[in-house]
């Protein structure tokens, strides 16, 4: 009620909210995380069943480089970090340091992209693919969507970020922000499962 | 011009119908997650950890995860809703996870 006053005292589309008061938008998008982690989960677990089960080499414990992922671990956390700050400051109308955070999170994002990347390409020429075996097949696929959703990640920041810079995301539009942060929240998260069941446990 | 920032948070906070934790509440968590994941990457490397070390490591991951979803994606301030529609597919995976690897690791380890 109070939501839709603000919106449109501001001349705003007023936040569309379903019967249980919440914004659609982030009713919704909570229940597209929650089909999302299926199917992580899914592909997760095939990842755990398929692990050593190679009959050819290269193995996972030949491969898996863990101070190079601890790093990239640590900046997908902190890209995180940047993520919430970013919030807040487009939520207290920082028309500075708004921008200033989202472009630090998806710079972020990117680094992280560039050290799976850089693994990506150590492993294929270590002689591991997609064909190779099974641990190749598996961790393709699992690192490989996770490293796509990264991307949709990065690319939807940096539109947010154009359109701080240009005035378009006040603090009556912090949802958008808000609904990406979750989105890119996730994407940490799911890399949280995938740093401990990929890497650290053999 | 501190009222004025916070009124103004407020205004972007009800837009998004909730409130949540300050930036000083933010670091603190970052630098949480950060201790957590060099003590997971220590744990790793310490050969007298390695008998314990999959219930240590899995303990730790849970922390990083629920410390994210609800400090970072704001479930501890936010409606229980959102906690349900995520939480019920979650535990969903999670089962199909542990169900997987009971059934293909582990019971045929027994036979």
């Amino acid at each position: 009620m109070a939501t839709a006053a603000l919106s449109a005292d501001h001349g705003e589309h007023p936040e569309a909210h379903t019967a249980t008061g919440l914004p659609m938008l982030k009713l919704g998008f909570w229940i597209f995380l929650g089909s999302e982690t299926l199917f992580f989960g899914a592909l997760i677990s095939m990842y755990m069943v398929y692990k050593h089960e190679s009959v050819v080499g290269p193995f996972s414990e030949e491969l898996l480089n863990i101070p190079l992922t601890s790093v990239s671990t640590f900046v997908l956390l902190m890209s995180s970090l940047a993520m919430v700050l970013a919030l807040d400051n487009v939520q207290r109308a920082s028309r500075v340091w708004g921008p200033f955070w989202i472009g630090m999170t998806a710079a972020l994002g990117s680094l992280f992209l560039g050290f799976q990347a850089y693994e990506f390409t150590h492993f294929y020429h270590e002689g591991l693919t997609l064909q190779t075996n099974l641990f190749g097949s598996s961790f393709f696929v699992l690192t490989g969507f996770h490293g796509a959703h990264v991307t949709i990640g990065v690319l939807w920041l940096l539109m947010l970020m154009v359109q701080s810079l240009r005035g378009q995301l006040p603090p009556v539009k912090a949802l958008q922000l808000e609904v990406a942060g979750l989105y890119w929240h996730f994407v940490d998260i799911v890399w949280i499962a995938i740093f401990t069941l990929v890497y650290l446990i053999e | 011009m501190a009222e004025g920032q916070s009124a103004q948070r407020d205004h972007g906070a009800a837009a998004s119908g909730q409130a949540h934790a300050d930036w000083k509440t933010y670091v603190v968590v970052g630098v949480i997650l950060t201790v957590i994941t060099a003590v997971e990457v220590a744990v790793f490397y310490i050969p007298a950890m390695h008998g314990v070390m999959v219930p240590i490591l899995l303990t730790l991951s849970a922390g990083k995860f629920f410390i994210v979803v609800l400090w970072y994606m704001h479930l501890k301030y936010d409606s229980r809703i959102y906690w349900r529609v995520f939480f019920a597919p979650l535990s969903l995976a999670v089962l199909v996870v542990v169900g997987m690897v009971l059934l293909f690791k582990v019971i045929p380890l027994l036979r």
